[in-house]
């Protein structure tokens, strides 16, 4: 009894562990390339760099998972931005045209100047976007639907409508070059999940965040500044953004104010989604988001090796994100495998679990003899 | 005017939930041509009756016959096309479209697929007229107002039946038999609610019967005939109107005979008190409580007595500027508060657990711990984090002070049940040290023990200083506690009375139904 027991609760803190579905997916996903490309999983070293699948999917999908952890604070909040493609292109758009004018554009001071003048706009987009939403009561898919659709526009009027190119060795590395035989754009994700992580955990941001978004009442009545909570969050937000239209524009030595993160948006929200966070605000998690990204990114590479035909790229996309979102609704488990994967913590796709007074985890903890499974 | 026979007769009704008896052995008879009041305090089973009624519940027990016909209602639309019609307290209607398109939403009069428009107008037009409205039909429902938009609720529901009632107007007739009238005042201003009962009037000399529910006892005396008390999920009595006073209504609804109350002292009230803390000067809000003037001193408990919907939680709102206040001032230890934003009261160490633990007290994903620290935090601001060796020592001084139950700080506070979760609300603001603690109905819902220890605690607080707006359904939980008790009706507060030995329940029962102190 104890041996058996043991296991299956340790089996059952994992499985309600509220990474265990994304992660799981993921691996999933990862393995269904080795039957197509047997040496998925190598890597290589060529010209002092690293060469591999799995170097590609988080170089490819660094842009992503910036945009991402940046939309994860937002609809921790209860809102959602849909801006942040537009902010992609703006930010890319600015700094490509400042370069460009510049004779030398090599310089490093030109460069960072550019970078911050590129970034300095994107975090104007954001406060924008908060200014609307929590100041102007708008909800908050239309306050960033007008500049999703008037970016776009902003951005072509700084290239004039045409794609700028530059030539321009140090921004070059933000998005294409290497540092330590891997990616440079890698380190920069990781510096920004870093960052984000420091600045929701270590201090109270992360909770407050999460009491706006968990019951915005409870929240003005314990005294929460949410409106000045919410700006910093979109102008957070958009910073990310900015970062990846930099990140982006940087890769293709190229600003594009037309297609530079065109539909990102809806990626980034899918990529929080499939880490776990509900869309209706509360509780989230960086690490989930990250994951969801990663996710949709290994798809995308994953469609190529495997030789989905081009025409039945996106079907072939839809059908595996529902599956996914099925896998993170507690109801769809439920149903499917029983109780065992159902109830409890996980996704909150599927709302409020009855306050019980048998909560599962807290009796599991105090009588861990008393399980049954 | 009552007729032999009623409309509606429901005998022995039976409702259960899991764990609660919420209806058992209750009548109820309603007669053509009468506007009855259903009465009893919170949880008295009155929405539970009205609901097995419009077949929202079904029935365990009991018998429902219409017009001496056994009828089983097991839906909404049932209960609509037997001719029972109901209006709740918030208007369901779509604000956007015109008056006549929601009187008719549904059913709009059509042929061969396409709305009659012209017909749909006429008709809507017709009837406001015959119920004496003056309503333009065409302009859309959003730019009346509320009172009107409940009128129009009303002549909605009027034209839900199948249209063969016989109401006197002749030609379309109502089909409505039974109208139920859940709470349609509790936000109207008097002009409105009269309104309101000119139409009630009107439709009861149709011959509808009106069941109407409503927490304004003048407003039961101006406009009902009969009415039918509930306590506990009991019948109680069914009165006349004019064979019942106020007094009498008050004692049946609270179950306590006058007089034999026990009488319930048990902490010394020191009449000493310390130094003024705060003072509301014509505090008021339009809709929510008329002006009012209060003096809280250091370590006083003031409680607030009347029945639900007097504007009791509406008061403590205003202290707190949940609501803000549109006339008067507050001070609190001598300095002006603006009272424009919670915040506002909570800087000047007012802290405020509302009656809505769920909507307006807790984050329910969040755990305990994170629930507990959140007003504090709150007030540190988010880049100034409690220490953590600091928060876990605070978080578990205060769960084993208030016995919290699972004592783990990480359960999620959703799962707790509700005396619980009730001090986890404590916990968060007892932690910020607040000179003045507004607690709205701290005891509904949990248990006997849990409700001792939370008595108890407001005691003691009290006696370290700190003052404490104590507000609860039950009066001898207010006497027991307080040096002051305000007690409101209908809005007002209509006296504050010093507590002592020779105040008792009968007592403020008898200003909470006379409106006056003797």
């Amino acid at each position: 009894m104890t041996t058996s027991s043991t296991t299956s609760s340790r089996w059952r803190a994992l499985t309600h562990h509220h990474l265990f579905w994304p992660v799981a997916v993921l691996v999933l996903l990862l393995l269904v390339n080795v039957p197509f490309t047997p040496d998925f999983f190598s890597i290589k070293m060529a010209d002092g760099h690293l060469y591999g699948s799995l170097v590609s999917i988080v170089l490819f999908g660094s842009p992503l998972i910036l945009v991402a952890v940046g939309m994860t604070l937002v609809i921790a909040t209860g809102g959602i931005d849909l801006s942040v493609g537009a902010v992609v292109a703006i930010t890319g758009a600015l700094a490509c045209s400042y370069i460009s004018d510049r004779s030398d554009q090599g310089a490093l001071s030109g460069v960072l100047l550019a970078m911050g003048l590129g970034l300095l706009a994107a975090v104007v987009c954001g406060l924008w976007n908060g200014f609307l939403v929590a100041r102007m009561g708008i909800q908050p898919i239309i306050a960033t639907l007008i500049i999703m659709v008037a970016g776009r526009g902003v951005a072509q009027l700084i290239t004039d409508g045409q794609i700028i190119t530059i030539n321009s060795e140090p921004y070059k590395l933000i998005g294409g070059g290497y540092w330590l035989t891997l990616p440079f754009s890698i380190f920069v994700v990781a510096v920004v999940v870093a960052v984000t992580v420091v600045l929701t955990r270590r201090t109270a941001l992360g909770l407050l965040v999460e009491a706006v978004g968990g019951n915005a009442e409870a929240s003005r009545l314990v005294g929460i500044r949410s409106r000045r909570i919410k700006i910093m969050v979109y102008a957070f937000c958009a910073l990310c953004a900015g970062i990846a239209g930099l990140m982006i524009s940087s890769n293709t030595s190229a600003a594009d104010g037309n297609n530079a993160g065109l539909w990102i948006e809806l990626d980034a929200i899918l990529a929080v989604v499939i880490g776990g966070i509900s869309l209706l605000g509360g509780r989230f998690s960086v690490g989930g988001t990250v994951v969801g990204a990663l996710v949709i990114q290994t798809l995308t590479t994953t469609i190529y090796t495997i030789g989905v035909p081009t025409q039945t790229n996106l079907v072939f996309k839809a059908a595996v994100v529902i599956v996914v979102c099925l896998l993170q609704s507690p109801k769809f488990r439920a149903k499917v495998f029983g109780a065992r994967f159902g109830a409890g913590s996980g996704a909150k796709v599927s709302g409020k679990t009855a306050a019980a007074p048998a909560d599962p985890a807290a009796a599991s903890e105090a009588t861990p003899k008393m399980e049954v499974s | 005017m009552a007729e032999p026979r009623p409309v509606l007769e429901m005998t022995g009704i039976v409702k259960e939930f899991p764990g609660v008896r919420a209806l058992s052995d209750v009548d109820f008879r309603l007669f053509p041509g009468e506007i009855h009041a259903l009465m009893g305090e919170n949880g008295a089973g009155k929405s539970t009756l009205i609901k097995v009624l419009t077949g929202v519940y079904s029935l365990d027990g009991g018998t429902v016959t219409l017009d001496g016909e056994a009828v089983r209602i097991t839906s909404p639309l049932e209960a609509q096309q037997a001719g029972i019609s109901t209006v709740y307290q918030e208007v369901n209607l779509c604000p956007n479209l015109s008056v006549a398109e929601n009187i008719f939403i549904g059913r709009e009069p059509t042929r061969m697929g396409r709305i009659q428009w012209k017909q749909l107008r006429r008709q809507a037009a017709e009837l406001v007229d015959r119920l004496g409205l003056d309503i333009d039909v065409t302009a859309p429902l959003s730019s009346y107002p509320l009172a009107v938009q409940q009128l129009v609720a009303i002549v909605r529901s009027l034209g839900t039946g199948d249209g063969t009632g016989d109401g006197a107007g002749g030609g379309k007739g109502p089909g409505t038999k039974v109208l139920i009238l859940d709470e349609p005042t509790s936000s109207l201003d008097r002009d409105e609610v009269l309104q309101l009962f000119a139409l009630m009037r009107r439709l009861k000399e149709e011959g509808v019967a009106i069941l109407f529910v409503s927490h304004f006892l003048d407003q039961i005396y101006e406009v009902c005939d009969r009415m039918t008390v509930l306590r506990n999920g009991t019948l109680v009595g069914e009165h006349l109107v004019r064979d019942l006073d106020q007094v009498g209504l008050v004692q049946l609804m609270l179950g306590k005979a006058m007089g034999q109350l026990d009488e319930l002292h048990e902490h010394q009230l020191h009449s000493d008190a310390g130094e003024t803390l705060l003072v509301a000067d014509g505090l008021g809000r339009t809709g929510g409580i008329a002006p009012f003037d209060m003096e809280i001193r250091k370590g006083e408990v003031i409680g607030l007595a009347g029945l639900l919907g007097s504007g009791r939680t509406e008061l403590a709102r205003l202290l707190f500027g949940a609501d803000q206040p549109d006339t008067g001032k507050v001070s609190i230890g001598g300095k002006p508060v603006s009272m424009s934003a919670p915040n506002d009261a909570i800087d000047a160490g007012v802290a405020f657990c509302s009656e809505n633990r769920k909507s307006e007290g807790l984050v329910p994903d969040l755990t305990v711990r994170e629930n507990i620290i959140l007003a504090l935090q709150a007030a540190r601001g988010w880049t100034r984090p409690i220490p953590v060796a600091q928060r876990d020592e605070l978080v578990a001084k205060y769960i084993e002070a208030l016995d919290i139950r699972p004592a783990n700080p990480e359960a999620r506070v959703g799962q707790l049940s509700g005396g619980n979760q009730q001090k986890v609300l404590l916990a968060r603001w007892l932690i910020t040290r607040p000179k003045l603690l507004i607690l709205d109905e701290p005891t509904r819902g949990i248990d006997i023990g849990a409700k001792a220890e939370i008595q108890k605690l407001v005691v003691s607080l009290s006696e370290d200083g700190m003052s404490v707006l104590y507000i609860a359904a039950e009066l001898e939980e207010v006497l027991r506690l307080s040096h002051t008790i305000g007690v409101l009706r209908d809005r007002r507060l209509v006296a504050q009375i010093a507590n002592g030995p020779e105040i008792t329940t009968s007592r403020i029962l008898e200003t909470i139904a006379s409106g006056e102190h003797q």
